[in-house]
């Protein structure tokens, strides 16, 4: 029997993992948020703005938000892989998606502390 | 032989190429997420806005009143919705759920008419 042990930095499993636990994190809020809606209808302002008010809220939201970033960002990166062959293009736009992604996650701090 | 190899079809021209069913899912849930993934930013500004104050909120309500507002939203939600189910078909797929082609087939199937349900039913109740 071949006893082969796996080389690299298992980098691909964690990615792996992150997409499918980032994945489960924002069903289950998008759950919760639906549910808000569904059971606030029409929508007023002072209830959708309540609901943001809690700070627990504030960090669950900011929680959701990250994962939504770190899930876009495998899947982007995977998409990139695949369609896009010029080395210098793909880095490019591999380094495009990753600043874009970090300036929406202090956007995304900065939405759910100031109002 | 070489010559042989030589005569293969290349087959990849997209718009012959047809897809079984849990490809089309696969595909979907790819450009589904590309989209999401462009619409981040007004869908940023939309957030901040509708919590900045009553008039804000007041004035997005106003415009998604608009059919082309109307429609682009339930464009977004559809993809949402597709890259919903399709994630959580890969997810019972990576736990090895329905990896029979016709348990497969049939949660492609049940992916893409839960997605399409649901955005008709919010579509109905936004109109």
């Amino acid at each position: 029997m071949v006893k082969r042990a796996a080389g690299g930095a298992h980098y691909g499993l964690r990615d792996w993992l992150m997409q499918r636990v980032s994945a489960v994190a924002m069903a289950l809020f998008t759950l919760a948020v639906t549910g808000f809606l569904l059971s606030h209808r029409p929508l007023r302002f002072a209830d959708w703005q309540a609901l943001f008010q809690p700070h627990w809220m504030r960090l669950l939201t900011l929680l959701f938000f990250l994962s939504l970033y770190l899930h876009a960002w495998v899947g982007v990166r995977d998409i990139l892989m695949d369609y896009i062959k010029p080395t210098l293009l793909r880095l490019g736009l591999h380094v495009a998606a990753m600043l874009a992604l970090a300036a929406y996650a202090i956007w995304t701090a900065q939405i759910l502390w100031s109002f | 032989m070489a010559a042989q190899h030589k005569k293969r079809p290349v087959y990849l021209n997209l718009l012959q190429i047809r897809l079984p069913l849990p490809g089309m899912v696969s595909i979907l849930h790819r450009l589904s997420g590309i989209l999401l993934f462009l619409a981040l930013p007004p869908l940023l500004a939309l957030f901040q806005a509708s919590l900045g104050s009553a008039e804000q909120f007041g004035e997005i309500r106003a415009s998604l009143g608009q059919p082309f507002f109307k429609l682009l939203l339930l464009a977004l939600l559809w993809a949402y919705l597709i890259h919903f189910f399709a994630g959580l078909r890969h997810l019972a797929l990576d736990l090895h759920w329905g990896t029979r082609l016709a348990n497969a087939r049939r949660s492609a199937v049940l992916a893409l008419a839960l997605a399409l349900v649901l955005t008709l039913a919010a579509g109905v109740a936004l109109w």
